[in-house]
């Protein structure tokens, strides 16, 4: 029976997540799950000021307090470093974050003791009690106040409250802005926004006085960068510390940092010698976990009368907040760098002020700078598309790159791999029904409804990306094991925390090597199993991290096909792998088990020439470039100016993702973030009083987007592979919140525009509508 | 989010709860479906030394019939009142307000009895208890008295209630005839609380006419309210839509709207007279039906 060669079984189908089952029988062990004898609790005492002096932290009140084992201020901790940064610009002020507050708090809810003691119940309690005189300072809160001559200084050491100065220029935005026919403007706000994993942050730390190593679990996205700056801050051998994410709920960006608490915990459990754990509560989370977006600019475009555009500038202020976290500097940049999106646009600029402010720093956070860029572009696309009085679609189109343009060069200076971004949103247009739609916007204002169709095109960076552009670290580790029964074990160096990895890395190998999805184990998130690896960030988990995967399972398979050459007496490169066996493509009668195959190399009874014992191979794999997936997404929207209420009716989304591994998860992928960025744009943004306290930090004040909010996703996609890694996949985790985002504020902007409205700022709240409608009045 | 060391007593009887009450006045709270109360304990925005859980004491729980009014009792849970059948049929505008609080665990849990006790000035039923002219019975040391909704409310957070009182049941009248109702609300985002709540109840008469028209706001001022200048302006009047405008126009007559992060004074001003239009109309409709 000739076998031809296997198509593939797994890769393309939409196979359920291998998670789920223990994900949704409470099986799955997060950080609080984990509980080691004699583990001690830590709690944190932060500030209650958004700016303040230390005069004193008197402890005193804990003295006789049953299970308080310790007090850790900034004095007991001289010797550890402090947070790491990275990813800064030349000249930018690095204030140096010390993991607990000395003399002075700079943002309300900045760590200022740890309280360690037998219960979590009694660490609460007496965290309570220790009594910090604060000296209240002016804060430092809106950012152009933040700038004025004789504002307070977040850091009295520097002259003023700016952290960096950036600028992107490519070609000629003053001679451009000169030629062009039309030039619009808008100032646009993107506010600030929590990440709001719904596992909050948590770490545990394990101090092994007799081996000397120290054992960190913690709900991280980078393992191996949190073992490399751990074992740093508190002066230890990077080979004696390890770190375990178990299972992680969630990240988007927030977990992407080196935190204050994972230092504190690992160096007191050194010095005690004892377990400490410490689980983030929500209103922590709120406060002292990092917060997204945080910029104000505005936005000017030149472009000609027929549509075509000519040249863009973006000048923006970004709320750094007070000191940096992880990547802080660097989101802003990644903004400019997409500022031209998808669009021919010869000319453009972005300048870009850092702004200290009392406030936790701001840094990645689902989408990181992308978003931001895509707002501001689309929302300038629609407003110079209604200054020249052509359709939204129709301007978008005329400034497309074409399918043969591509890889594209950007003036911004990056290469746009492939793309075909007319494709994507006449198909778009097609499901939408958008000449329908259009006409039934038409019908309904006869009516007296006001409906908007909100279009976004976008182009976005991902597949983080070369190690050369990152400023290092941008490939991605895998190890790929054959056992000797038959079984594989894939080792990762990404680290998926809601990914679903587990389930397409499992997909690979196994069409890789022809054996059922059933037989293979994907393994990831522990810095003493799996190679040196990166994590799962900036949408790079299955371009970057599968691409090793699938590197590594080819190296395998060949080392495995020269066993089965020796065995079935032919040609190792005339070896096939399918359906759990290994045959001989020119002579298919001949074929051995896959299992007994694996067997032989451990054996070693016999070794085919050149050929070492075991089955067991590693890649880093480098991509030569970042990946770039872009969409189409149309919002039909009802506006009740009345009463400022928004109904989403139709949400219709084509996304190119390149290759996808499995439509399952990429809906997933682009349901969620379609949700979260429709939430910035109705619902979400943090907010901080003139004081600098937080005053809508709790889910009671702070809305998520409900199912409620939403009707069915119209999920369809194109398909432009990518020649930047071997999946030809593009990458999905933050597609949906940069293509959401603009079109729904656009939806309904277009759904006032009866009433003049060009512009709101997110969120655009029912007060913000009903003021906008009511200050113009119907006009025509 | 860890609340702060406090004990817990469970009496079996209402006697007994009032009897720990009264001993323990300055420091115990009593807990109900715990929706309101356990997050002010997490956050230690109160410290109480005693909590007083009532939610086993016979009686206070269920939802009867007496005469032409339903009686339901303190501790019956918004979930219970939303899918009574005797609610839905008697006095549908109560189940469609209960339905419309938070989500399905906080009605699965939360009481009304909680809810009135409480007085956020923007939960929902205190204005569709308003508009039903419901009276609530409160039992203390010396004995049950009863008070009309509207004059229950006494502020943010206030009530009319003395200490070791406990909210035992809500008697509310459900008159026959041409009757409507409605319940409009601007929800805010994150909790579904009320910004702005308006419930209607309308009767019609035999020709046509408004024979009563019962408002009832929440979430607009400081404490839900009787819209008087809204019923007055109804009042034996035929339901056209002027009258209705004009009459919606008076929601807020002598009221001074709040303000907070979900809307300011002047927007809640407008939402409760846009709402009770709507709810107006709305009512008249199925009044007419
Ligand atoms: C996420 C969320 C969303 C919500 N959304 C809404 C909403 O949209 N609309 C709305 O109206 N409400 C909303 N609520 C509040 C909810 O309805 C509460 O259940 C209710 O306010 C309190 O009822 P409870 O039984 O939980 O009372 P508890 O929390 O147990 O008690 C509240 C207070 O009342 C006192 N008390 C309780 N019962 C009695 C009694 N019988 N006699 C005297 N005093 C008593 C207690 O001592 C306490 O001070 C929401 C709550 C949450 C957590």
């Amino acid at each position: 029976m000739a076998k031809a060669p296997a198509a593939p079984k797994f890769i393309g189908s939409p196979i359920k997540r291998r998670e789920d089952p223990k994900l949704l029988r409470g099986l799955a062990r997060y950080v609080d799950d984990i509980d080691l004898p004699g583990t001690l609790h830590m709690a944190i005492v932060r500030s209650s000021f958004g700016r303040a002096g230390i005069r004193s932290v008197d402890i005193n009140a804990l003295t006789d307090l049953p299970g308080v084992v310790a007090v850790y201020t900034a004095a007991d901790l001289e010797g550890v470093g402090p947070v790491p940064v990275s990813g800064l610009v030349p000249d930018a002020r690095v204030p140096v974050q010390p993991v607990l507050a000395n003399k002075e708090v700079r943002f309300a809810g900045e760590p200022v003791a740890a309280v360690i003691c037998e219960t979590r119940y009694g660490a609460a309690d007496a965290a309570a009690l220790v009594d910090v005189d604060f000296e209240p300072k002016e804060a430092v809160v809106d950012l152009e106040k933040a700038l004025a001559p004789g504002a307070p200084k977040v850091h009295e050491d520097y002259d003023d409250n700016v952290a960096f100065n950036w600028e992107l220029v490519g070609g000629d935005v003053e001679k451009g802005l000169a030629e062009a026919d039309v030039i619009v403007k808008q100032k646009i706000v993107n506010g600030r926004v929590v990440p709001l994993a719904l596992e909050t942050r948590g770490v545990l730390a394990s101090y092994d006085p007799g081996e000397e190593k120290l054992t960190l679990w913690s709900s991280t996205q980078v393992p191996h960068k949190l073992r490399t700056h751990i074992a740093d801050q508190i002066g230890m051998a990077e080979n004696r510390v390890r770190v375990i994410t178990p299972e992680v709920g969630g990240g988007f960006g927030s977990k992407l940092n080196i935190y204050r608490e994972e230092a504190l915990a690992a160096y007191i459990s050194r010095d005690l010698g004892r377990p400490v754990k410490w689980i983030e509560s929500r209103s922590e989370n709120f406060l002292a976990t990092i917060h997204g977006r945080g910029q104000m600019g505005e936005v000017e475009m030149g472009l000609m009368k027929d549509g075509t555009l000519i040249a863009l500038r973006y000048t923006v202020l970004a709320d750094c907040g007070a000191y940096y976290q992880y990547l802080t500097v660097a989101i802003f940049t990644l903004t400019g760098l997409m500022i031209p999106g998808p669009y021919k646009l010869p000319n453009v600029e972005m300048k870009v002020t850092g702004v200290f402010t009392n406030k936790i720093a701001t840094d990645a956070y689902r989408g990181a700078g992308r978003p931001e860029a895509t707002y501001v572009l689309e929302r300038i696309m629609d407003i110079a598309a209604a200054e020249i009085g052509m359709d939204p679609a129709e301007i978008r189109r005329k400034n497309f790159p074409a399918k043969s343009e591509f890889p594209f060069a950007t003036a911004a200076g990056l290469s746009y791999d492939s793309g075909d971004y007319a494709g994507a949103l006449d198909k778009a247009l097609e499901n939408a029904g958008y000449a329908d739609m259009r006409r039934e916007q038409v019908e309904a204002r006869k009516e007296g409804r006001y409906l908007g169709i909100g279009l976004s095109t976008y182009v976005e960076v991902c597949g983080m990306g070369p190690s050369a552009a990152l400023g290092g670290q941008g490939w991605e580790s895998a190890r790929v094991r054959v056992e000797p029964g038959g079984k594989v074990t894939v080792f990762s160096g990404a680290s998926p925390h809601g990914q679903g990895q587990k389930t397409s890395f499992a997909q690979l190998v196994a069409d890789g090597l022809g054996v059922d999805i059933n037989n293979i184990e994907v393994i990831h998130g522990d810095t003493d199993t799996v190679p040196f690896g990166v994590g799962t960030f900036g949408s790079r988990g299955t371009v970057v991290g599968g691409s090793a995967v699938v590197i590594a399972c080819d190296k395998v398979k060949e080392k495995m096909a020269r066993y089965a050459a020796m065995k079935l007496e032919a040609d190792a490169s005339d070896i096939e792998f399918a359906g759990g066996k290994v045959y001989v493509r020119s002579a298919p009668e001949k074929s051995a088990d896959f299992a007994e195959i694996a067997g032989l190399a451990y054996s070693a009874m016999e070794l085919p020439p050149g050929t070492d014992p075991g089955l067991e191979e590693t890649h880093f794999f480098e991509p030569p470039n970042f990946t770039f997936p872009f969409g189409a997404h149309v919002v039909l929207a009802e506006v009740d100016p009345a009463t400022g209420d928004v109904k989403i009716l139709r949400y219709v989304a084509v996304d190119d993702v390149g290759n996808q591994i499995n439509p399952l998860l990429v809906a997933g992928q682009i349901h969620g973030g379609i949700a979260q960025g429709a939430g910035q744009a109705l619902e979400e943004e943090i907010l901080y009083d003139t004081g600098g306290q937080l005053i809508n930090g709790s889910l009671m004040h702070y809305s998520l987007p409900k199912a409620g909010l939403f009707p069915r996703f119209e999920l369809d996609h194109t398909t432009t592979p990518t020649d930047v890694n071997p999946l030809g996949a593009k990458g999905v985790g933050e597609a949906g919140t940069i293509g959401s985002t603009p079109a729904v504020v656009n939806a309904v902007v277009d759904a006032l525009s009866p009433f003049g409205v060009r512009h709101l700022d997110m969120p655009v709240r029912p007060e913000r509508i009903w003021r906008a409608a009511a200050a113009k009045g119907e006009q025509g | 989010m860890i609340p702060s060391a406090f004990e817990y007593l469970r009496p079996e009887t209402l006697e007994e709860a009032i009897r720990l009450l009264q001993e323990n006045s300055e420091e115990a709270v009593l807990l109900a479906g715990g929706h309101s109360l356990i997050p002010i304990l997490k956050a230690r925005l109160a410290q109480p030394g005693i909590l007083i859980d009532i939610s086993r004491i016979p009686g206070l729980k269920g939802i009867g019939r007496e005469d032409q009014a339903l009686l339901i009792g303190g501790m019956t849970t918004h979930h219970e009142i939303e899918s009574d059948p005797e609610v839905n049929e008697v006095c549908p505008l109560l189940a469609e307000t209960a339905s419309l609080i938070g989500d399905v665990q906080v009605r699965n849990r939360g009481t009304i009895g909680g809810s009135l006790s409480h007085a956020d000035p923007a939960a929902d039923y205190p204005a569709t208890l308003i508009a039903l002219d419901a009276e609530f019975v409160v039992t203390g040391p010396d004995g049950a008295r009863s008070y009309r909704a509207e004059n229950f409310f006494e502020g943010p957070f206030d009530t009319a209630m003395e200490e070791n009182e406990i909210l035992t049941s809500i008697i509310v009248p459900a008159p026959q005839g041409k009757i409507g109702g409605a319940y409009c609300k601007a929800a805010q985002q994150a909790s579904g609380f009320a910004v702005c709540g308006v419930a209607v109840t309308v009767m019609l008469s035999d020709n046509g006419q408004i024979e009563f028209a019962s408002i009832g706001i929440t979430g607009v001022s400081a404490s839900p309210y009787r819209a008087s200048g809204v019923e007055s302006a109804l009042t034996g009047q035929a339901p056209t839509a002027e009258t209705i405008e004009a009459a919606a126009d008076r929601a807020t007559e002598d009221i001074e709207p709040i303000e907070d992060l979900y809307g300011s004074a002047e927007f809640r001003g407008h939402l409760a007279r846009v709402w009770t239009k709507r709810a107006l109309e709305q009512a008249v409709k199925m009044a007419g039906s």
